[in-house]
């Protein structure tokens, strides 16, 4: 199969609607030809990622270790035993988004093993709606790693355009970018057919456009972790939308093409650098003179 | 060449906190140590910009020494790699630039040792690194063919001599990067293939009259 000429949203839906093949399909294929081995060489990597990201959430929930600056690592603890006494409004299965994307970036910021996806930063997202969903309807781990698939080819087709890099284009291409793709997996999970996947992409990056970057101290831990929890429930939010049939008006690579512009318009200043927003704050400043004299 | 694979997307499995900052760093230390042809016994790391500013609280420093002692992005003893055992027989310091001409995430490893060799490398995002530049030569390495460089004396057939003993094997050369000081001075070969070379190659190539250096660096991730 001929696949690699496929770079756009649109190449990849043309590829998907001429062959009848599902996005994970068509990715892998590419996959398999691009890297030049066996297809399921490709699936037992996507598997290895899978296992991982469990082994990341197990971990973490355990975990109330803090991080070396002392600002971030014992909020999951509180999650789990608040919901513990009291459930959540929205349901078991935002609980468990909530706490799985929370476990696994608090386990990245003590420097424990995590699965970049697509950036460490942006860790939790995607592993949090796959696999809280996955669990909560029974859903198999070959269909789990087919998810996890799908996302790798949305974050492959938006790198095409816009490195996905903070210093770079600002948290809209790392934990806005993750969410996208967690908005595509979780509705290739619940069996979303690849246009609805990619207005899920559409709906979710709309929506985190100008994201920036401005890591209190430099660290990768405020607002960063707690950012991880907040874009899991966008691309729940995403995926609910275009599962009812809910359609961008911004095809999918305008969007990208959107989300490229802004970041070159964002300021420096905005992109990992610490040199504004949330990093320059009294109290942030404070913390750095603390932290670091 | 701007295509990516899914697995720089939903990979590597590493330690945390930052792919670009920590891992990519550790991989930066890894391809660098390659090109050197080992450990250096004495190493200086120049960090720039974002890796100056903010690779303190991003394990920078621990990612590129891990690295150069080749420590692979997973690898737990990182965390406490300036107390860990591997770290004891190496001399190291870092040092701190601003320089807006270079990358945001970037950084010098000079080593001494008898060679003494600089290269210069930088941090494109997701874990993804780019040496751009070896003892001042410029060449474009990603860590992801392995690839043969060599240093020598710019005269007319260099390359097909060189080139030649790699079709002689049935080897695809993936890309091709030269460049030199000056019309007849020193220049550089940088060679990726698909596959990978024997020593018997590699060791034909260091005979070649007027090469000077000879490194096979091979590609990261095996």
């Amino acid at each position: 199969m001929e696949t690699k000429g496929i770079n756009t949203f649109e190449q990849l839906l043309e590829a998907c609607t001429a062959r009848g093949k599902r996005i994970w399909q068509i990715a892998q294929a590419y996959e398999s030809e691009w890297c030049e081995v066996p297809v399921n060489k490709v699936r037992k990597c996507a598997t290895e990622s899978l296992l991982a990201m469990k082994e990341a959430i197990r971990t973490g929930l355990q975990s109330t270790e803090l991080s070396m600056s002392g600002m971030c690592g014992n909020d999951c603890d509180k999650l789990q035993k608040r919901f513990a006494e009291r459930p959540a409004v929205f349901g078991k299965t935002f609980e468990k988004i909530l706490t799985y994307a929370l476990a696994t970036s608090e386990e990245n910021i003590r420097m424990g093993k995590i699965v970049a996806c697509p950036t460490a930063g942006s860790c939790g997202i995607v592993p949090s709606v796959i696999i809280a969903v996955a669990e909560d309807f029974n859903i198999s781990e070959e269909r789990q790693v087919n998810a996890l698939i799908t996302a790798g080819e949305i974050g492959r087709i938006i790198s095409a355009k816009v490195s996905l890099a903070g210093a770079v284009a600002g948290c809209q291409a790392e934990c806005g970018a993750a969410a996208a793709m967690a908005a595509g997996a979780v509705t290739q999970l619940l069996g979303g057919p690849p246009k609805q996947v990619l207005n899920a992409v559409a709906l979710a990056l709309k929506n985190i456009l100008g994201l920036t970057c401005d890591p209190v101290c430099g660290l990768v831990e405020v607002p960063c972790v707690k950012r991880n929890p907040f874009m899991a429930i966008i691309a729940m939010t995403a995926s609910e939308l275009a599962m009812s049939g809910v359609e961008s008006k911004i095809p999918v690579d305008e969007v990208v093409d959107a989300m490229d512009q802004t970041g070159q318009l964002m300021s420096p200043a905005l992109k990992e650098s610490s040199l504004g927003g949330l990093a320059r704050t009294k109290t942030a400043l404070d913390l750095q003179k603390r932290l670091f004299s | 060449m701007k295509q990516t694979a899914i697995f720089d997307i939903i990979s590597p499995i590493m330690i945390g906190p930052s792919s670009s900052h920590t891992a990519g760093a550790v991989r930066l230390g890894l391809l660098a140590k390659n090109i050197y042809g080992g450990v250096p016994k004495k190493v200086t790391f120049k960090l720039f910009n974002s890796y100056a500013q903010t690779g303190k609280g991003h394990g920078t420093e621990k990612g590129l020494l891990a690295g150069i002692l080749g420590l692979p992005v997973d690898d737990r003893r990182i965390k406490n790699i300036f107390d860990d055992e591997i770290s004891k027989n190496i001399e190291y310091k870092f040092e701190y630039y601003e320089d807006f001409k270079k990358h945001p995430n970037s950084v010098d490893f000079v080593f001494e040792n008898g060679r003494t060799m600089d290269i210069y490398g930088e941090s494109v995002g997701a874990g993804e690194v780019v040496v751009r530049t070896i003892d001042g030569f410029s060449v474009k390495l990603s860590g992801k063919y392995n690839t043969l460089m060599i240093v020598y004396d710019d005269i007319p057939g260099m390359i097909s001599r060189v080139t030649s003993l790699i079709q002689a094997k049935n080897i695809n050369i993936a890309s091709l990067h030269c460049d030199r000081y000056a019309k007849g001075e020193e220049a550089s070969m940088c060679i990726c293939i698909d596959g990978d070379l024997d020593n018997d190659v590699v060791d034909a190539v260091k005979k070649i009259d007027r090469v000077h250096f000879v490194s096979y660096i091979k590609k990261l991730d095996d």
